[in-house]
């Protein structure tokens, strides 16, 4: 803590020397600093989640600066908070894009509602959209950057590792809203695909917030005590996850009889719950804080080092957004401007490390590439890998399992130009290559 | 006597739950039948904890296998630290290292061999070996055998428990044996069932009347192919599958039933105290929830002082809870309520601003993240009173919580000046004034109460759900729903209504899912009101 506010004060009196020094001169020869805006809800009832992304990006542009900057110019932040008020992002979203003060990329949003909020908002005024969030697939926007996990990324490896484990039986539990309904009709069409039948599949919908499980974990018990290996994947989101877990600790279903994996739940989630009762249960992502790679142990250090608590936590969406941003850094360096249609161009086919000791390259769907891993809850609310893909899995879009957007593809580059590309009938349906 | 068994295509959780099955048969015939006559295998630690350095997880558990086998003496240190994930290898080096205390980012370590100090290490420099579940359950397996040796009755029941299913040709003359030698009744049922099970599967019809009436979802699931089939059992097999859906069927409702009073008694809890301002003073109060909200904060805090004494800590908590919302309830009498009396609209608008800022302030001092407060140890797991039927602990610590608080704030209404005053003040304010009562005074105390009744389900619902500064907001709703439908102004009516929407709610949300469940529920108690606006229980007097 002191260490920082001592760094930030020794960094703070050194730019007020240079100005002093340099005086207008410094100002004249740069166009002013490079302006990122940070849209996530610190406050409401996202700001759980978002809060830490807020911090980690100021984090990640304070290196960047200290670093020097972009183009040889600064960085910098522009905060807002849509209160976790879904049209309020919109809202915040138009602010930061039009006048002089516009900023030339976005980091944020959690929800898929506030995305769907945003979307029009920054195709309309051309800005830039980093979302790094894992999402229910079935959208691909020009401006948009999806660093986060599409539901090939996620939901389906995680399936496939349970039946590769024996499971027979499936109870899909999702809280009330478009991802997990989105991902478990994906979900259904493909465990079906591979036999499972339709009594073996129990799926159920619950309210945010929910609190209340005690007959819905009595079902899910019931359901699996017919003789055959069931597993429960949970889409349930937020809050709903700790009585959801103390219900199924209490009930005295461990891993061992019904393993849980989840998509979203973190080690942030996990920090309010106590864990004990939980270890074995899983949870699918493309990265956790427990990954063994120097770059990992690295980003703990800096984090832990700027937040000044030994105890904080990283999760995956923290990684996405670690991701996007060296991405557009990157990208930005490559086009040797700001300039959205340039970044947009050059950011494609962009390779940067990610955290678990590899690489990710964004894709002309403008999703990127990752690897998959599942973790088992451990008695001190890390994750412990027990499985990944052996390579990177690049994002799809549209999923393949779902009959209206099995032939859809979405290619950004410069001929097609095309989010929503019929591969049948070759015709556009969304973006500048339908006209 | 050492039975290997090949079971070829099969899927590896099967082959590890048999696999430990069997060892742990082994262990417990050893120590029944020929104490201490075990056949060592003399192996080097070092070598033994070789094995367990590989990523595949069917190799791993192949060497914990053996280190259970050996005559090491350090193999149960071991395999419960391999099962702590604690054990583990320097990352640069051949040591092996046994972590202490995993709980910061510096971790004091143990040689693993030696058990010698050897300083501190990190995730940078210890390789923690990895388990899964299927490795998980086999170290606890394990575990469980090297510990029967001291053979101890509660070890060997679960032991026990965990044959029924699992009696395979191999095995069944050992457990046979196993089954006449055991003195303990207990032990032996669960033998007996098992044998049961087995002698069913090969057609012995007798064995069919020991299973009649068990509630093992294994008995059922075993049946239920042979009532099926076309062997000569079948249709007796079908008889006692009947009588043992029957019997589960009846455990199921009493089930829901405890499900439906549990939930009934939050909504109770959560509506008491509005029962109170709302029903008594025909005070809107919408900030009540964030009174629940504090109570549940302060229990929070309470646990924060006292650290490692969750169950010391609840107890303070209730008088706590009480307190603190109660002298927040008497602030914001004093402050807002008292100046809008009268006028329902705006004390609703200004309750409600109030229930925003008393969010944000908790908030701001205390972080937008959900604070975990732990249960103690007697309100965590269940009550098992059979195969079918098993109480929550929390839930039910919660029921009789409700039931308690009911009852304190009846007799606080029926027996206490300040009952009768508040009565007096309620059914007809200017004559109670007439009489000597002091109307305002009586308004505070009164707001006060329900307020800190609110405190109290915080308490409670502190050890159901997320204690964070959204809690109150999921209540709001439902404590009015409960007043409304049970009769403004009649604690009776909220207990009778907050039972009855939990059973309701209960009983339909396996049929129609929560959200359905919840939505028939509100139409109904609308519907309902439309009939009798008035409520369940009517209120006496001239009020209305």
């Amino acid at each position: 803590m002191t260490t920082t506010s001592l760094r930030k004060l020794i960094a703070g009196s050194s730019i007020a020397l240079g100005l002093a020094g340099f005086g207008a001169a410094a100002v004249a020869q740069d166009e002013g600093p490079i302006r990122v805006g940070i849209l996530h809800s610190l406050s409401g009832t996202m700001a759980i989640s978002e809060s830490t992304l807020k911090d980690e990006m100021l984090m990640l542009i304070a290196k960047q600066n200290e670093a020097g900057g972009l183009l040889g110019r600064k960085l910098e932040p522009v905060v807002m908070d849509p209160a976790s008020d879904w049209s309020l992002y919109a809202e915040q979203a138009r602010d930061m894009l039009t006048g002089d003060d516009r900023v030339d990329v976005i980091f944020g949003n959690w929800t898929s509602a506030s995305r769907k909020a945003v979307l029009p908002v920054v195709e309309e005024l051309n800005g830039l959209l980093f979302y790094p969030v894992q999402y229910e697939g079935e959208e691909s926007s020009e401006n948009i950057f999806y660093t986060g996990a599409a539901p090939n990324q996620q939901a389906i490896p995680a399936v496939d590792y349970l039946m590769s484990q024996g499971v027979e039986r499936w109870a899909l539990l999702g809280t009330d809203y478009v991802y997990p309904r989105t991902t478990n009709k994906i979900l259904e069409a493909y465990l079906k695909a591979n036999g499972v039948a339709a009594d073996d599949i129990m799926i159920n919908y619950t309210p945010f917030g929910f609190s209340d499980w005690q007959s819905i974990v009595s079902q899910v018990k019931d359901f699996g005590s017919q003789g055959k290996k069931t597993a429960v994947v949970s889409t349930i989101n937020g809050d709903a996850n700790v009585p959801f877990y103390n219900e199924l600790a209490n009930q005295g279903i461990s891993a061992g009889d019904i393993p849980v994996v989840a998509f979203s739940v973190g080690e942030q989630e996990l920090t309010g719950i106590d864990t004990a009762p939980l270890v074995g249960h899983m949870a699918a992502w493309n990265y956790f804080m427990s990954v063994d790679s120097d770059a990992n142990y690295d980003f703990i250090d800096d984090w832990v080092a700027y937040t000044g608590n030994d105890q904080a936590v990283t999760n995956d969406p923290m990684e996405a957004h670690f991701i996007g941003f060296n991405m557009w850094l990157e990208a930005v360096e490559q086009a040797g401007t700001t300039d959205v249609d340039a970044v947009k161009d050059s950011i494609i086919g962009v390779t940067v490390p990610n955290l678990s000791g590899g690489a990710s390259t964004m894709m002309p769907n403008h999703h990127i590439t990752k690897p998959v891993m599942i973790g088992e809850i451990q008695n001190d609310g890390q994750f412990s890998v027990v499985w990944r893909t052996p390579t990177t899995v690049a994002g799809d879009a549209w999923s393949d399992y779902l009959p209206e957007s099995k032939n859809l593809i979405s290619d950004w580059r410069a001929p097609l130009r095309c989010g929503k590309l019929d591969v049948e009938s070759m015709q556009c349906q969304d973006g500048p290559g339908a006209d | 006597m050492r039975a290997t068994v090949e079971h070829d295509g099969r899927a590896p959780t099967r082959r590890s739950t048999i696999t430990v099955l069997l060892c742990l048969l082994m262990a417990w015939s050893l120590s029944i039948i020929s104490q201490g006559a075990f056949a060592a295998t003399s192996s080097e630690p070092r070598a033994l904890l070789e094995a367990l350095d590989t990523g595949n997880f069917q190799a791993k558990g192949a060497a914990a296998q053996a280190i259970a086998e050996s005559d090491v003496e350090q193999k149960t240190r071991w395999l419960q630290a391999l099962l702590d994930g604690r054990l583990g290898k320097e990352r640069r080096g051949d040591r092996f290292y046994i972590v202490t205390d995993d709980s910061g980012r510096e971790w004091p370590i143990i040689d693993a061999i030696t058990f010698e100090d050897a300083g501190t290490g990190t995730r940078r420099t210890v390789d923690i070996f990895k388990i899964n579940n299927d490795l998980r359950t086999q170290l606890e397996g394990l575990i469980a055998s090297l510990s029967l040796s001291a053979g101890d009755e509660a070890s060997r029941l679960s032991a026990a428990r965990r044959l029924i299913g699992e009696i395979t040709e191999d095995n069944v003359a050992s457990v046979r044996r196993m089954r006449d030698e055991e003195e303990s009744d207990a032990v032996r049922q669960p033998l007996d069932v098992a044998l049961a099970l087995y002698d069913v599967q090969n057609g012995d019809a007798e064995a069919l009347d020991t299973l009649r009436g068990n509630l093992d979802t294994r008995v059922r699931n075993t049946l239920v192919p042979i009532a099926a089939g076309d062997s000569p059992l079948a249709a007796e097999a079908q008889s006692v599958l009947g009588g043992i859906e029957s019997k589960r069927a009846w455990y199921d409702r009493a089930q829901t039933l405890f499900f439906g009073l549990s939930a009934g008694s939050i909504l109770v809890l959560a509506a008491i105290g509005l029962a109170i301002t709302f029903g008594v003073m025909g005070v809107i109060n919408m900030a009540h929830g964030e009174l629940i909200m504090i109570g549940a904060y302060t229990t929070w805090l309470i646990q924060q002082a006292l650290p490692g004494q969750p169950g010391l800590a609840l107890a303070l908590a209730i008088p706590g809870g009480f307190l603190v919302a109660g002298a927040f309830g008497v602030v914001i009498e004093r402050t807002v309520i008292r100046f809008l009396k009268g006028r329902p609209l705006e004390t609703l608008l200004a309750t409600f601003g109030l229930s925003l800022i008393l969010q944000q302030l908790v908030r701001s001092v205390f972080s937008p993240l959900n604070r975990r407060v732990t249960s103690p140890e007697w309100l965590q797991g269940a009550w098992q009173i059979n195969e079918a039927l098993a109480f929550t602990l929390n839930r039910l610590g919660v029921l009789l919580f409700c039931l308690a608080v009911f009852a304190a704030l009846w007799a606080l209404m029926r027996f206490t000046r300040l009952g009768l005053e508040v009565r007096a003040v309620t059914q007809n304010r200017a004559m109670a004034r007439a009489m000597g009562v002091r109307a305002t005074r009586v308004d505070m105390l009164t707001f006060g109460l329900g307020a800190g009744v609110a405190g109290l389900a915080g308490v409670a619902l502190s050890q159901l759900t997320n204690v964070g500064p959204n809690l109150g907001q999921s209540y709001i709703v439902d404590s009015f729903l409960v007043v409304v439908f049970g009769g403004v102004g009649n604690l009776w009516g909220t207990l009778v209504a907050g039972m009855s929407l939990g059973v309701i709610n209960q009983v339909l949300q396996p049929w129609v899912g929560a959200v359905l469940a919840k939505i028939i529920v509100l139409v109904g108690v609308i519907l309902f009101i439309q009939k009798r606006p008035q409520g369940i229980f009517a209120p006496k007097g001239r009020t209305s």
